[in-house]
């Protein structure tokens, strides 16, 4: 069974159909890309996947249970974990608390440990902070751990959106164009990180990106959005050798 | 210099430092309210001051800590002074302190109820409508208690045993410090603070935006309603017009001067806004025209929640 299975997904806003009949299986531990043309839709199947939106119809299935009508922090918590396009850190907390929000549910003391300050409480916290703290050392963020989510570089911030979606402890982690804005040396460093948290943490990972080469390089798998719909889909060497996907990047 | 010391102490240093100043600081009150050095206007005026920092630091809970815009905080102090009031009024076989305290906790919890009860329907939706609706609710609780028997209805409500004592005061604003801070270092007080910083990554990192933004909610009106309870028992009298929207906006005037999410600067901001109007007693117009003043130069030109909940009452609907 595919890790996720979505079956003929579309949302209309309005009168606009921003996707349509999209199909996509990703199997456990595939690093898989999606990509298109600005407005193709890239983002919106990314929240219809994570709950922000619900879609008008189709299906989306992780490990054969239903996503659909759940809500994102039900989501978050059956194991899909996301990055935002337009960074969307905690600006004023620092980097290490950003991280530890997203230990919400790994933690379960009650709000009275945490005001008596148990020794659940205390355990549960350090323990937190130990593996906040290891999850920052992966991404080079450890000498800013006290620093405000604001006041970072923009690079850093992009790699603190990654640090803290990891933190949720997720099966599939989506990110929206993690390297945007990044320069090349950036870039080659983030996948880099990518890789190697993909295999540190053993999990899957579904990937918007508008550098074509830059996907194809690194991704398994492709699918190609063009106006909402599937363009094509597979291994990249066929996807990018697609006549209608030529057309659709250098065409117009 | 300062920072050093700080970064220096570990844990166990830094809470033998707060039991410390804890202590000075109680030290100060009784030589303030028992000594010569203030007259008797003046000391008149210490428990009052405690209980604005209650109502100042709690209001932060919710405007500071959670960013959410509350109008009706009074509207909690009323419910807990009223429950408390009445308490105490009816159960005589009590002695006065078990009495007293039951009526502490009992005026909170009813106020906490409260806060749950408007909360639920309110914080599920999107945007600023807590605003509004805390406004209407402050201002109805007033008119009910207004029509009600059991509260002396317009006349107020009479011979309220006069229990509190700066101590008291003092206790329940050391509570709710330390409940404040300890909060903003558990899971779900970074809950709450995520959900001010941006909603929808909250959302997207596992956190029930509903549930902990009624939690921060209740935890306010918890101590707003502790606070009703100390104020109702220092004069033994309480009259439903105490409780109207200039006593939340007064609340509110501390929490942004002092800072959003500032506990200290709560603290201070009610401290000195509450004496300020005394010593320069003549000039209660000015007060208020200082005080609209203020709240709108900080509101705009302070970077921060300020500006931000100016622009998000004017617009929009962001992109995801
Ligand atoms: N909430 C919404 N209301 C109305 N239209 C929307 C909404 N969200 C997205 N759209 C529209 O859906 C289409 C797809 O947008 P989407 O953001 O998914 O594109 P994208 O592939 O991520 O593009 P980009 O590469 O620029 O990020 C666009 O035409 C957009 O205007
Ligand atoms: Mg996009």
């Amino acid at each position: 069974m595919a890790l996720l299975d979505v079956k003929d997904l579309g949302i209309s806003f309005g009168g606009l159909k921003a996707v349509e009949h999209v199909n996509l299986s990703i199997e456990k531990g595939e690093l898989f890309g999606l990509i298109g043309p600005n407005g193709a839709g890239k983002t919106t199947i990314f929240n219809l996947l994570t709950g922000v939106y619900q879609p008008t119809c189709g299906t989306i299935l992780l490990n054969g249970n239903k996503l659909e009508g759940k809500s994102p922090a039900q989501i978050c918590r059956s194991g899909v974990a996301r990055t935002f396009q337009n960074i969307r850190l905690f600006k004023k907390m620092t980097v290490l608390e950003n991280v530890m929000v997203a230990f919400h549910n790994q933690v379960t003391y009650s709000l009275l440990d945490g005001m008596l300050h148990t020794k659940r409480y205390r355990a549960a916290e350090e323990e937190v902070r130990k593996q906040a703290a290891k999850i920052l050392e992966v991404f080079h963020l450890s000498e800013e751990k006290d620093v405000l989510a604001v006041n970072l570089p923009y690079g850093k911030q992009r790699k603190l959106e990654i640090a803290r979606a990891l933190a949720t402890n997720p099966q599939l982690l989506l990110l929206d164009e993690p390297a945007a804005g990044m320069n090349p040396n950036e870039t080659k460093e983030l996948m880099d990180t990518i890789q190697l948290v993909r295999k540190q943490y053993g999990i899957t990972i579904l990937l918007i990106e508008h550098d074509m080469k830059l996907v194809s390089g690194i991704c398994e798998k492709l699918l190609v959005l063009n106006f909402g719909t599937e363009l094509a889909s597979g291994i990249p060497e066929e996807v990018l050798k697609n006549p209608e996907v030529v057309t659709a990047y250098l065409g117009e | 210099m300062i920072e050093k010391i700080r970064e220096k102490m570990t844990g166990r240093n830094r809470k033998l430092m707060m039991i410390g100043v804890m202590i000075v600081g109680y030290i100060a009150c009784v030589f303030l309210a028992e000594g010569n050095l203030l007259n008797r206007q003046m000391k008149s005026l210490i428990v009052p001051l405690g209980i604005n920092i209650i109502l100042a630091v709690s209001l932060n809970i919710t405007t500071g800590f959670l960013g959410e815009l509350s109008l009706g905080h009074a509207g909690f102090m009323a419910i807990g002074a009223y429950t408390g009031a009445i308490f105490t009024k009816y159960v005589t076989w009590l002695s006065p302190f078990p009495a007293f305290l039951i009526a502490i906790l009992l005026g909170g919890v009813m106020a906490a109820i409260f806060g749950v009860l408007i909360g639920m329907p309110v914080l599920r939706l999107k945007g600023d409508y807590l605003a509004i609706v805390t406004l209407a609710f402050g201002e109805i609780i007033r008119s009910v208690i207004n029509a009600m028997d059991v509260t002396g209805g317009a006349k107020g409500l009479s011979k309220i045993p006069t229990y509190t004592t700066y101590t008291w005061v003092y206790l329940v604003i050391i509570v709710t410090i330390v409940v404040a801070r300890r909060l903003l270092h558990s899971r779900q007080g970074r809950a709450i603070v995520s959900i001010r910083e941006n909603t929808i990554a909250a959302e997207a990192m596992g956190v029930q935006v509903t549930r902990y933004k009624i939690l921060a909610f209740a935890i306010a009106a918890f101590f707003a309603g502790m606070a009703g309870v100390l104020y109702a028992h220092n004069f033994s009298i309480l009259k439903p017009d105490t409780f109207d929207y200039n006593k939340s906006i007064d609340i509110l005037v501390f929490v942004v001067l002092g800072g959003m999410g500032s506990i200290k600067g709560s603290v201070i901001a009610a401290t000195v806004l509450t004496i300020l109007p005394e010593v320069l007693r003549s000039a209660d117009d000015l007060r208020k025209l200082l005080y609209a003043l203020a709240l709108i130069v900080i509101m705009v030109y302070k970077s921060g929640n300020g500006k931000e909940m100016i622009s998000r009452l004017l617009k929009k609907k962001e992109a995801v």
